[in-house]
Order: C-alpha cells, then structure tokens, then sequence
C-alpha cells in the first residue's frame, strides 16, 4: 500500500487517542486495496464471471399494475434461433412461498423484497412484474425473443394515487429495535397553540430510485442440488438463507459471490425477482444462466425510496427557544411488501423543544413495495424538519445558526430520555460556520450580475448501528495475517479500512495484513446497511486480534520470546506453520448463541444509549433571476462519524451522501402515472442524477473524535452524509430568492413560481 | 421447437430452424403449405476487421451486435461496463480513433478499419496509465463500476481540449478552450458516478494533466 498525497486530507489530527487501539495505520489516508482492479477494469463484477456454457436470460414484464394473465402463447419465441426456453408460471419450479412479513429473528425473512410469488402465479400486483424469462443461447437471441413473448391480461384498475389515498392511511407503530417512526414529549399541540411565534409548514418529497450504475445481475448454476450465485448484494449471508429456503435446500448449499458490487445504496440488500427467476431458469435449463436487469427492468422490478407528505410545525418563543415541535408524515409501501421509512426520526434528536410530537401514518399502494434507500426517512425527513427551522429563525429574525445552537439537547435524548454517549452536533455547526466563512453572509436576496446569491444552513443526524460479524484471522510463519470475513465492499472502503483495523490492533504492519470478502463461503460478515458495517467488524477484529495476540504470547514465552514479538517470527521460532482465531459462529449453537447475545446487547443498549453521527452542512447557491436555474457554487460539511479510520474513503464517503443529497435537492424524482400506476421516467435520461457539472468542491471536515461507546469509537460515515442536503440547498434558495420551496426537487419552476 | 439444454454453440446455426408445423401454427408465416421449402436464416454482418487495443481483430456478428455487447459477451472484456445500454450514462465509453464514444450506441458493423480502445487497452494491473494511477491517488471512484468510462472520457476529453473544441461552458466558441475544473466538470458530464466521486476525479485528470505538461 502507499501512503496518499495530504491534499485530499483535511482531517485535524485526534485530540484525544485512547489507550489499546490506534496505531499507525488507522487514521491514514491509504489508498484503497482494490484500486488498481478497479482503475484498471480488471474487478469482475456479478454479470462478469467467464462460465463455460453461459445462457443469457431476459424478463418479459408485465404492462399492468393488477391483474391476471389470460393467455400467454410462447410459441413463436420458442422457435426463434438460438432460444433455450421459455420460463413462464407453467413450467417454472414450484417454490416455497415468500414469507408473509419480516422476522429479525429468523433471517432468511429479511431480504424479502415483496410477497409476489414471482412466475408461480398468474396474477400481476405491480407495473413491470416478470411474467416470463427467455433463456437463449445469446444475448441477443434472448432480448429479440422476450418480444416475441404473447401475453394477454384481465386488467384491474390499480390504485396508485399517493396523493388521493392520504385519507386512507393508517398509523405506523414503533417497533422495538427498529428505528423509531414516532414518538412524544409532553402535549405539543397544546403547547404549539400558546407560542407567540409559530411556524406551520407542508412538505412533499417524491419517490427515489437508487440507480447505482451497475444494474442488478445474477449469474446462477446449479450442481445437482447445490447452488452458486454471482449476485452483487449488501447482504450475502440473507441472500444465502432466503434463496436456500426458497428453493428448500439447506443454506450450505447456497453459495453467494459478491466480491465486487457495483453500488447499492440500500438497493441491492433485498431478494429481488431477477436474481429468484435466474436461479430457477438455470435450474429448468440445467445450464448457467445469467440475467442482467436492464436498467428499465431495474426500476420496475427494485423497490425505491417511498414519497413523503409531511408537516412540520414549530412553536417557539420570541428569544428562539422551541417550545413545541411538531412533525407529521404519511409515507406509502406497496400492497405486496414494503415499509415505512424512519422519516420523523431526525425530529427526535436534533433539537430540545419543550415538547415535541412526532407521528407517522402510510398508505398501501399498487407499486412495487418501497425499500431502503441511503438513509432511509432521514433523508426525506430532515429536509422538512431543517427547512421548517430554517423558515423559524427568518421570521424571528435570528441567524439559522445561532437558532439552531441555542435548541441544542444537553446530555439526554429530548423524547427517549437515553444519554447520548457523545454528542457534537454543536461542534460541527460551529467549525462549519468558520471555515465557511458565515459571518461574511451576504443579505437576502442579493444579486451578482445576473444571479441571486443565497447561503443556506442545515444540520444532520444518524443513528449508528451494529450487527454481527463473524470473523476468521489467520497469521502464518511469513507474518502474513488474513481477515476472513464475507462482508461487503461496494465502494465505501471496507476491504481497506479493515486491514487497517487488523494492522493496528494486532500490531503489524499494514502491508502484512489482506482481508478476503465477498463469499458465503467465508464467516458470516454484517450486511451492509445503517452505516454499521465497518463499526460492527471492528469489534470483532478487536476480539480476534486480543485473543490472537494471547495464543501468540503464549507461544512466545513457551519458546523464550519477550510477549509482543513478531508474529511470523514467534510462529517460525515455534515451528508452527500458521494460527487461526475464530470470532462468532455462523451454525449450530454457537450461532443461536451469538444471535441472542447480539440481539440482548442491541435492546439494553438502545435503552441506554443514543448513538448517531452527526454534521452540518454549509452552501452557495446561485438562481438565475431570470429562469430559476439553480447551481450550487460552493458546499462546506462538517461531521463528527467517530473515528476516521481512513479520510480518504470516508471523506469519499462522506461526500457521496452529500452529491446524492444534490440529487435529492435539485432533480431526482420517480413520477408515477396515477391512473395506470406505472413508472413513467424509467431511465437515467429521464431520472436526473447528479451529473459532474452539477457537483462543486465539496469541502469535507471531520472531527475525528471517537464515539466512547461505539466499536474502536466508530459511529459510521454511509448515511450521515445525505442528511439535512435537500434542506440546505431550500434553505440557500429562500435566502437568494425569498421563496421558500416546499416541494423537492427544487426544479426551476417551483423557483421561479 | 428445440429442447432445453441443446447445443451450446454461441452462433445459431441452420440446423436449429423450427419446423413448419411450429411456424405456420404460430402465425409466424402465412401462407405456407406442407412441403414447402423453407429455410431461416439469421443475419449476420460480414467479417469486419479493426484493431483492438493495438491488435488486429476480425469479428462477424449479427448486424445487431453492439460493441459493447461484442466486448463483454464475447471476447470477456468485461472493464467496459453497462450502465444503462442506452447512452445515458456513460460507463461504457471507449475510445474509437482516439475519440469517445459510447460502446453501447456503436455497433461492430461500424467498426471497420478502426482503432478501438478500451481500458484493458489503456494499462493493466502490471503497468497501470499515469491516469489510472492518478485516479486511486485521488480516489477517483468509489465501487468502480463507472471508473473505466470515467477514464476513457477523461482522454479522449483532454484530445477535445487539445483540439480546441468547444464546450457549453466556453467563453466564445473560436477561443482556444482552457481547462478549468469548470470546463471538466462540463465536458466530463455525460459520465455518470452514482458513488458521487465527481470530486474526485475531476482532481485525478488534473493532476495527471499537470503533470503530463498538458492544458493547465
């Protein structure tokens, strides 16, 4: 590994560095481990793998959101050259059922993406359900093929009206565990009723689709009963359970390769239809297949980020002090799965209102079941809350810092009542206030040629989580270590940052140490989701390398070396050729063991102990007063995530949720047709992501302040990032414009007005 | 109709016509009697010869076989990427006579006597391009799926800038362009980083241009 140029770092040394952990590899800015695969196009991803006697599989979707299908003629696709077969609910093998809800404690649940039985019936619940597979010799064969696909359907009028089904939610309860989606803090309506200034707003964000770039991919082969799977998820060990219970073979009979993934964001932690109809298309075909989504069939067939309709209403005192807090949303999931996003759930934790309600209702819909998406109701969420305080300290007249410094929570959580094992919220807004240069903010509405220049503020806050990871590590007489350890590396860094973590808290070199990923066949890792995939191998990297570090001054004092020696050389000395540590178990009962012992630990901690990073975002924009054409020029960010293990990828990290946030703000939007409740913009011509001219330099501080409660002090960078994004750019744009635009994205219509 | 499993050949070959009995039943020919002679023939292009990554290539494909698909379905270049196979996103940008272009909009039978080449062209894991090297350094990218097209782009973009082509963000459509962040975030827009790495490659393209002597 090499050490990379300090320009990219802008991270202030550690003030404070525990005893035990860091040594000198954590906190370098190391080039990533797979880079050069990766720079060289030399990675293989899922739809990569060179597999002798490959097919090609293509979905043939249905153009209804409900309804069965009456005919369906696959003759003349049988016919064409060069086709295999045909895989439609006639001869597709009979699987188990999906489950009908999710269970976190059996789970092979967890990656169900909807209840549809995909090709084992004849009825369509949403737009763009397969109804068919042709498996072809090529490619081309198979694409030509689906379109000579015959079907014929009974239509029923789908309901996909978000807006016109508000009044037939229902309420969203709280689960243990999961993020909270609601919760109360004395009587805020009362209180909200008796503040002399009251600020009462409504907000709407639209669906989201994750669009990594590389779509969806499967390559699936059978050996008799065993089954090998290139699927680039987030989640391999519930890939592995849900397919192995799917196709009711035991889930060692299940192999997940996911060394490289092409990006996820939430999207690729589910089951989707594809990667089923793959395995069970190369089951009936007795040959490899492979089915690549296209990126049409990615939106109709992967659940996005549901659409919001919120409120927020702030009451407060004429000094500033909130007094009540108030935030309402409906969300909506599919008739076929899905669930509500946490979207209230930044409005318990980032301010201490004297009182504060926070409530959530969801409406069931005919589309495909919504899914997790990079910070999932946090995203949508703070952009309402942070543009509600934000339109607060205009009509008080207070600058939006200030405001926001002056509600801050002392040491507990305003409406849980647990301690925040740290909280540096306030840290981060006041060292992006400086390096930002706020104090130079120019007034409301000023203009520089023909551009309005506003400068806008928004804080962000997300929760950290932890899950198990089972870990193998292996030092050998050469001094080489290997971490073993089926976790996830889809560009955030992982397979460097563990290395890293090895490194220090085994005390050896960085270059000593490889990490192997990405297989089922390894220890069960952590999915990656909740920013917790780093935190959770952290701990049990520190397990592994103490109890490592033991067997190996054990093995010193028995051949005459002082404890701490070099492993390769203790190994050597002792005539042994390598030594294994195992972390977790990932059968028997020693699983059952780790299941609940994790599970106990994660409820008395939630009781205890409010973790989360948190940051603030500051920025520029422009709006052309002529055509509202909004660019933002210049973004500072400050975030406490914990320690930094490396600031290159965490910065990268870090900046990734903020674009993403860009996204968010300025153009992303899924539209739906109401009446046929069909994606109508599915594809990145119409679906504007960010694009480069759309980005600027994006100025990434962090305070590189362990978390005192978090594994090696990590609280997570994956998420924190795209919080509170939407918000400051609205809150830029009030400033240069006046207007305060409610509805995302901030098209230039809804500047303009 | 053939049976599952049958022949493993890549091209389709005369023996896999269907029978009349499955044509005429379909509808897929009208008019067809008993006896009739038939036969089904695919469509293939002729030979078209090219160099690829400075080796001659000669390839005969179906008419409809996109360059991209030829790259990675056939001759398992998989570094080219699909994004999107519709020229909205960039990741299977190659280079075509040093020019870029989109090998899911360019069609083999487009190919002939040019020089294609893709990143496996641009430097390997052994001796990786400058730009390569500078696109880790910067952390250019971050799952690396759209990081082959960012880098073909990058090159042929800096060809553009040398050529004095102008771009949207150009001060006067005849002036020699210069080489800003701003007029590379504009010219490197049709490559897409979902990751959000636009920072950082913006950075690695500088650097390699600075240090290449080129148009900073």
């Amino acid at each position: 590994m090499t050490i990379a140029p300090e320009r990219t770092t802008t991270t202030a040394p550690p003030t404070e560095v525990p005893a035990g952990a860091p040594g000198p590899a954590i906190g370098r800015a190391v080039d990533r481990v797979d880079g050069l695969a990766k720079a060289t196009g030399t990675a293989r991803f899922s739809a990569e793998y060179p597999i002798p006697g490959l097919t090609h599989a293509v979905l043939v979707h249905a153009p209804i959101a409900r309804g069965r299908i009456t005919a369906l003629d696959t003759t003349v696709a049988e016919a064409h050259p060069g086709v295999v077969l045909v895989l439609t609910h006639h001869n597709a093998p009979r699987l188990t059922p999906p489950p009908a809800r999710m269970n976190p404690m059996d789970l092979s649940t967890m990656a169900a993406g909807s209840t549809i039985p995909f090709l084992n019936t004849d009825e369509v619940h949403v737009d763009g359900q397969p109804v068919a597979a042709v498996v072809a010799e090529t490619l081309e064969a198979a694409q030509y093929a689906a379109s000579l696909v015959r079907v014929e359907y009974l239509e029923v009028t789908p309901t996909g009206d978000f807006d016109a089904e508000l009044g037939n939610s229902t309420p969203v309860r709280s689960m243990p565990v999961m993020p909270p989606t609601g919760g109360k803090r004395g009587d805020a309506r009362a209180a909200y009723g008796r503040s002399p200034v009251q600020v009462d707003l409504a907000f709407s964000t639209p669906q989201h689709n994750h669009n990594a770039l590389e779509p969806h991919a499967t390559t699936a082969e059978w050996d008799g009963d065993r089954l090998t799977v290139y699927e680039g998820c987030q989640n391999i060990d519930w890939t592995q359970k849900y397919l192995a219970k799917r196709f009711g073979i035991s889930a060692g009979d299940v192999h997940v390769v996911a060394k490289f993934v092409g990006g996820a964001f939430g999207g690729k932690s589910k089951v989707w239809a594809a990667t089923l109809i793959a395995c069970m298309a190369a089951k009936v075909a007795q040959r490899p297949v492979r089915l690549a989504l296209t990126r049409e069939g990615v939106y109709r067939t992967v659940g996005g980020r549901t659409p919001t309709r919120q409120r927020v209403a702030i009451g407060a005192s004429a000094s500033g002090h909130m007094e009540a807090l108030i935030h309402e949303v409906t969300s909506r999931k599919g008739r076929v799965g899905g669930e509500a996003d946490q979207v209230v759930a930044c409005s318990l934790d980032l301010y201490d209102a004297a009182t504060i309600l926070a409530e959530q209702r969801i409406v069931e819909l005919d589309l495909m079941p919504n899914t997790a998406m990079r910070a999932p109701g946090e995203a949508q969420g703070s952009f309402a809350v942070e543009s509600a305080v934000d339109e607060l300290a205009v009509v008080l007249g207070l600058d939006p810092v200030d405001l926001r410094l002056r509600n801050q929570p002392g040491e507990r959580s305003p409406v849980h009542g647990t301690r925040y094992s740290h909280r540096r919220l306030a840290q981060t807004l006041e060292r992006g206030r400086d390096l930002f240069g706020w104090a130079d903010r120019p007034a409301p509405g000023t203009r520089d040629g023909k551009d309005l220049v506003g400068w806008g503020v928004a804080a962000a806050i997300h929760p950290s989580w932890e899950f198990i990871a089972n870990v193998q590590l292996t030092v050998d007489a050469t001094g080489g270590v290997t971490l073993a350890c089926a976790f996830h590396e889809m560009g955030m860094g992982t397979a460097t940052v563990v290395g890293q973590m090895v490194a220090d808290c085994l005390d050896v070199p960085l270059e000593r140490v490889t990490a192997v990923y990405g297989d089922s066949d390894l220890p069960m890792g952590p999915g990656a989701g909740g920013s917790g995939q780093t935190a959770s191998l952290a701990a049990s990297i520190e397990r592994a390398c103490r109890a490592m570090r033991k067997r190996l001054d054990s093995l010193s004092d028995r051949v005459g070396m002082p404890d701490g020696s070099d492993p390769g050389e203790v190994l050597s000395r002792a005539g042994e050729g390598s030594l294994t540590v195992e972390v977790g178990a990932d059968s028997g009962p020693r699983a059952t063991w780790g299941q609940v012992r994790f599970l106990s630990k994660m409820v008395l901690d939630s009781r205890r102990w409010m973790k989360a990073a948190t940051g603030a975002h500051f920025c520029e924009v422009r709006v052309d007063a002529d055509t509202g054409e909004l660019r933002v020029t210049r973004w500072t960010s400050v975030f406490d995530v914990g320690r930094v293990v490396n600031p290159k990828t965490t910065h990268s990290q870090l900046r990734g949720g903020i674009v993403m946030g860009l996204g968010l703000a300025m153009g992303e939007e899924t539209l739906i047709d109401t009446r046929s409740a069909r994606i109508m913009n599915p594809s990145l011509a119409e679906y504007h992501v960010p694009v480069h001219a759309d980005v600027p330099h994006l100025d990434i501080h962090t305070l590189d302040d362990p978390d005192p409660q978090m594994p090696l002090g990590i609280l997570g960078a994956g998420e924190v990032g795209i919080v509170g994004v939407g918000a400051a750019v609205a809150n830029a744009v009030r400033h240069a414009t006046g207007r305060r635009v409610t509805d995302l994205p901030l098209t230039l219509d809804r500047i303009v007005g | 109709m053939r049976e599952a499993g049958k022949g493993a050949g890549a091209e389709p070959r005369e023996d896999d016509v269907p029978d009349l009995a499955t044509l005429s039943g379909a509808g897929l020919v009208s008019g067809l009697r008993k006896g009739d002679a038939v036969t089904v023939q695919s469509r293939t292009t002729p030979a078209v010869s090219f160099t690829l990554n400075g080796a001659p290539i000669e390839v005969a494909v179906e008419a409809g076989v996109s360059l991209l698909d030829l790259l990675r379905e056939r001759l398992d270049l998989t570094g080219t990427k699909k994004g999107c196979n519709q020229g909205a996103c960039g990741v299977c940008t190659v280079l075509v006579d040093g020019r870029r272009v989109l090998g899911c909009l360019t069609l083999v039978a487009q190919l002939d006597a040019r020089e294609v080449t893709t990143i496996e062209g641009v430097g390997t894991p052994e001796q990786p391009h400058d730009l390569q090297r500078a696109f880790i350094g910067a952390d250019g990218f971050q799952c690396g799926y759209c990081t082959s097209g960012q880098i073909c782009s990058a090159l042929g973009m800096l060809r553009e800038l040398a050529d004095g082509v102008p771009s949207a963000v150009a001060e006067h459509v005849a002036a020699q362009p210069g080489s800003s962040e701003l007029e590379m975030r504009e010219r490197m827009s049709g490559n897409l980083c979902r990751c959000g790495a636009y920072n950082g490659i913006v950075d690695a393209i500088a650097a390699y241009a600075d240090a290449a002597g080129g148009h900073r």
